[in-house]
C-alpha cells in the first residue's frame, strides 16, 4: 500500500472514531462529532465518522444527526468486543487507504489504548486528552485571549496555518500546552470525554447522512489477545458528566462521613435532581465509589451549578470543575484555594451551613 | 523468562508547582519521584518473580541522575537495570521515546516468554501513549489498564479495567502490559539486603552510539527536532476572578446566597 504519512498534501477530511459498547454509541461520539463538525467547517472539508462493531449498521445514522456527512461502518464478528489487535488493524487499514487529515478519538479507556497503537503504526504524532481544538488561527487567537494569561496582542501568528492546534492540560493542570503535528498526517488526538459540547440533534441531518459499509479482512493470526469475559459493575454509575447540578464533598466531611454525604444528597435534591460528586481524598478513603471523582484523574464536569463542600480546591480538583457555570463553595478555612474559583463563597462549617441552605432553598421554591 | 519494567522519574506535581516566567515548568524546584503507576508495574513484575524466579530488568530513559531511582528499584528486588541516556534523545515526544525504548529492548533481546510492563501513564504528561507505542514498534500484543496479572504456564491472564467494569483478557507472550494502581497491588519497600547489594548489581548505560545503528531507530524521528509533535504554545490559564465572599452569620450568608441565586434564576 502506498501510504506515506509525510506526504501531507494528500490527506483530507476530518474523521472521528466512533466507539460503541454493547452495540450502543457512546456520549463521547456525539461530543466529538459535534466538535468535528466545527473543525470540518473551519477547514472546508467533510466530516466522516468511522464505526467498528458487529451488526452496528443501524446505529450509524444517529451520528449524522450531530453533523457527520458520512459514516463508514466496518462490521465483523471479531469486532463485537474491543480488542487492540482487531480494532487497530481495521482502523489503520481504512485510514491508510482513505487518508484523513485529522483523526479524533475519545479519550476513554479504550480510545487511549487504540490511539497510540494506531499513531505508531501510521507513523504520526498523537496528542492525548485534548480539551480544546482549533484549525483556524483567528479562532485560536480568540481562544488564547480569553483562556490564557499570554499577551496575545504583542505576539505574531502564522495566519495561514492549517495544522490542528490541540490544547491540553499538562503537569497536573498547572500548565496548558498547545501541540501541533506539522510534518505528519493524520493529525491525531484523543479528546477528553465531557469537555466538548454536544450539538442539537437534527433528524433531517441524520436521514441525509451517507452510510458506507466496508469490507473487513481479519485473520486469526491478526489476533493475539482473546477476551474471556466482560464484567459490568452491577451498580448504576452516576452520570456526573450529564448532570446540571453537582454537589461534591471533600475531606471536610471526615468527622461524620455518612452525615456529610447525606447532606450533599439532600442539597442536590433541593436544587433539583442533582448528583453527588467527590474529591479524590473522598474516593481514596473509600467514602464514595471511583465514578464519583471530579478532577484531573476523575471526571471533567461543567454543570449549571457546582457546589463544593469541604473541598480545599487543589489544582487537580479545579481542573475538573472550574468551567462550571456557577460555583458555590463552603469551607471553614476562609483562605482555602477553592474560593479563588468560586462565584459565591461561604466560610463556615458545612455541617451547620448546609442544613440551613437546604431549608432556605426549599422555602424559596415553595414560596 | 525476563520481564522488562519501564519506569520514569517524574516531578512530583502533587505539591506546589513552580512555573518559569516563559511558561515552562521549573523542574529544579520540585522533588523527583518514581511515577506512581510505574510502582504498580514494578510490584506486578516482582510478584511474578517471587513465584517463577524470572529476571526483572528495569529500564528508564532519562538524564544520568535517574541512576539513583534504578538502584532503589533494584533494592526492591529487581535484578538489573538499563539507563538510556543521551543528549540526542532529549525532548523526545511519546513517539520518539517509545521508538528509543523499543530499540533498546530489541537490542537486549525479547524472548518468546518475555514481557514488558509499563505504568499506564506518567503524571508529568498523563499521556498513556508510550506503552502501546513500544508494543507496536516491537510488533507484540498489548493490554492496558491492568489491575491484575496472572501467569500460569505459558498463559497470561489480565484484568483490564474499563470505566464501568472490567474485561478478562488472555494474551500471548511476548507482550506488553500497562499497569494501574489498585488496592490489591501495594508496592513493596526496599529490603535491607537489597539496599546493601543494589550497587553491586549490573547497570547498563545505553547512549546514542550504542543505539543509533539499531533497526528500530529512525534518526529523523528522535529527540526534540525529530518528534512528530511539537509544542506550539504553552501558557497558564487565567485565575477566574475571585467571586464574592458572603458575609454575616451562617443564616445571613445563606439568605444572601439564596437571594442571589433567585435573581439569577438558578432556583
Ligand atoms: C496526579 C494527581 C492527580 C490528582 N487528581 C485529582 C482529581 O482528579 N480530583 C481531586 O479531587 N483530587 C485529585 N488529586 C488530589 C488533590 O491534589 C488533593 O489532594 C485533593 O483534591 C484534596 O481533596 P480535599 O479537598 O477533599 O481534601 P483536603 O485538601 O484535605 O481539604 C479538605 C478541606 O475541608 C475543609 N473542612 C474541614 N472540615 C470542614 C467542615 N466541617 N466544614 C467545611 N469545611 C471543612 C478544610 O478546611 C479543607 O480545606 C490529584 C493529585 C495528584 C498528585
Ligand atoms: N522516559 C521513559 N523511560 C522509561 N519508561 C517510560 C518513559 N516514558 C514513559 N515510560 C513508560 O510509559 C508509561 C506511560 O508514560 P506516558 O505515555 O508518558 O504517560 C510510563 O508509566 C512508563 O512505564
Amino acid at each position: 500500500m502506498n501510504f506515506n504519512s509525510t506526504d501531507i498534501h494528500s490527506f483530507r477530511d476530518i474523521w472521528v472514531f466512533c466507539e460503541q459498547r454493547d452495540g450502543k454509541l457512546m456520549n463521547t461520539d456525539f461530543e466529538l462529532i459535534s466538535e468535528g463538525r466545527k473543525l470540518a467547517d473551519e477547514r472546508g472539508s467533510k466530516l466522516v465518522g468511522i464505526l467498528l462493531g458487529y451488526e452496528v449498521k443501524d446505529i450509524a445514522k444517529e451520528l449524522g444527526g450531530y453533523g457527520a456527512d458520512k459514516v463508514i461502518v466496518c462490521d465483523h464478528p471479531e469486532l463485537k468486543f474491543y480488542t487492540t489487535d482487531a480494532y487497530a488493524k481495521v482502523l489503520c487499514d481504512v485510514v491508510m487507504e482513505e487518508k484523513p487529515e485529522v483523526l479524533l478519538i475519545g479519550a476513554t479507556n479504550i480510545g487511549r489504548d487504540l490511539g497510540p497503537r494506531c499513531a505508531a503504526r501510521l507513523r504520526t504524532g498523537l496528542t492525548a486528552d485534548c480539551t480544546h481544538l482549533d484549525i483556524n488561527t483567528k479562532k485560536y487567537i480568540d481562544f488564547l485571549s480569553t483562556s490564557s494569561t499570554l499577551d496575545v496582542a504583542s505576539m505574531s501568528f502564522p495566519m495561514e496555518d492549517t495544522n490542528l492546534k490541540m490544547t491540553r492540560p499538562a503537569f497536573g493542570g498547572h500548565l496548558m500546552a498547545t501541540i501541533i503535528c506539522p510534518r505528519f498526517r493524520p493529525c491525531m488526538s484523543t479528546v477528553r470525554p465531557g469537555v466538548m459540547k454536544k450539538a442539537q440533534f437534527s433528524q433531517e441531518k441524520a436521514d441525509a447522512c451517507q452510510i458506507v459499509m466496508r469490507h473487513v479482512e481479519l485473520s486469526p493470526e491478526d489476533l493475539k489477545t482473546k477476551v474471556i469475559n466482560i464484567a459490568k459493575e452491577a451498580k448504576k454509575m452516576v452520570d456526573l458528566i450529564g448532570a446540571d447540578i453537582i454537589v461534591s464533598v471533600g475531606r471536610g466531611i471526615s468527622k461524620d462521613v455518612d452525615g456529610g454525604i447525606l447532606l450533599a444528597q439532600k442539597l442536590a435534591e433541593a436544587f433539583g435532581d442533582g448528583v453527588v460528586g467527590g474529591s479524590r481524598a473522598v474516593i481514596d478513603s473509600g467514602w464514595l465509589p471511583a465514578d464519583h471523582q471530579v478532577g484531573q484523574t476523575g471526571k471533567t464536569v461543567h454543570p449549571k451549578v457546582y457546589v463544593a463542600l469541604g473541598i480545599s480546591g487543589a489544582i487537580q480538583h479545579k481542573a475538573g470543575m472550574q468551567d462550571s457555570e456557577l460555583i458555590i463553595a463552603v469551607n471553614k478555612d476562609e483562605t482555602a484555594p477553592i474560593f479563588d474559583c468560586a462565584d459565591y463563597g461561604i466560610a463556615g462549617d458545612l455541617f451547620k451551613v448546609v442544613p440551613i441552605m437546604i431549608e432556605a432553598i426549599k422555602e424559596t421554591k415553595n414560596a | 523468562m525476563r520481564i522488562y519494567v519501564c519506569v520514569k522519574q517524574v516531578p512530583d506535581t502533587s505539591g506546589k508547582v513552580a512555573v518559569n516566567p516563559d511558561g515552562t515548568l521549573n523542574r529544579a524546584s520540585m522533588a523527583a519521584i518514581i511515577n506512581p503507576d510505574d510502582m504498580s508495574a514494578i510490584e506486578q513484575a516482582l510478584r511474578i518473580k517471587d513465584t517463577t524466579h524470572c529476571q526483572v530488568t528495569v529500564v528508564t530513559m532519562g538524564p544520568a541522575p535517574a541512576e539513583g531511582m534504578l538502584r532503589e528499584i533494584i533494592a526492591m528486588g529487581a535484578d538489573d537495570a538499563v539507563l538510556i541516556s543521551a543528549r540526542e534523545f532529549g525532548g523526545s515526544d511519546t513517539f520518539a521515546t517509545s521508538q528509543i525504548i523499543a530499540a533498546a529492548i530489541h537490542k537486549l533481546g525479547l524472548g518468546k516468554e518475555d514481557m514488558i510492563f509499563c505504568g499506564r501513564q506518567a503524571i508529568d504528561g498523563d499521556t498513556a501513549q508510550v506503552g502501546p507505542q513500544i508494543a507496536e514498534k516491537l510488533g507484540i500484543p498489548q493490554v492496558t489498564y491492568a489491575a491484575g496479572i496472572k501467569k500460569s504456564e505459558s498463559l497470561i491472564l489480565v484484568k483490564r479495567m474499563l470505566e464501568d467494569g472490567y474485561m478478562m483478557i488472555e494474551v500471548q507472550t511476548p507482550c506488553l502490559i500497562t499497569c494501574i494502581k489498585d488496592k490489591s497491588i501495594k508496592p513493596r519497600y526496599m529490603t535491607l539486603s537489597g539496599i546493601m547489594e543494589c550497587y553491586s548489581k549490573p547497570l547498563l548505560v545505553l547512549d546514542f552510539e550504542a543505539l543509533k545503528e539499531e533497526p528500530l531507530i529512525e534518526l529523523d524521528t528522535i529527540g526534540l527536532k525529530g518528534s512528530p509533535t511539537n509544542i506550539f504554545k504553552s501558557f497558564t490559564p487565567p485565575q477566574k476572578g475571585v467571586g464574592i465572599m458572603l458575609q454575616g452569620s451562617d443564616k445571613e450568608k445563606v439568605d444572601d446566597l439564596v437571594d442571589r441565586l433567585k435573581t439569577k434564576h438558578v432556583i
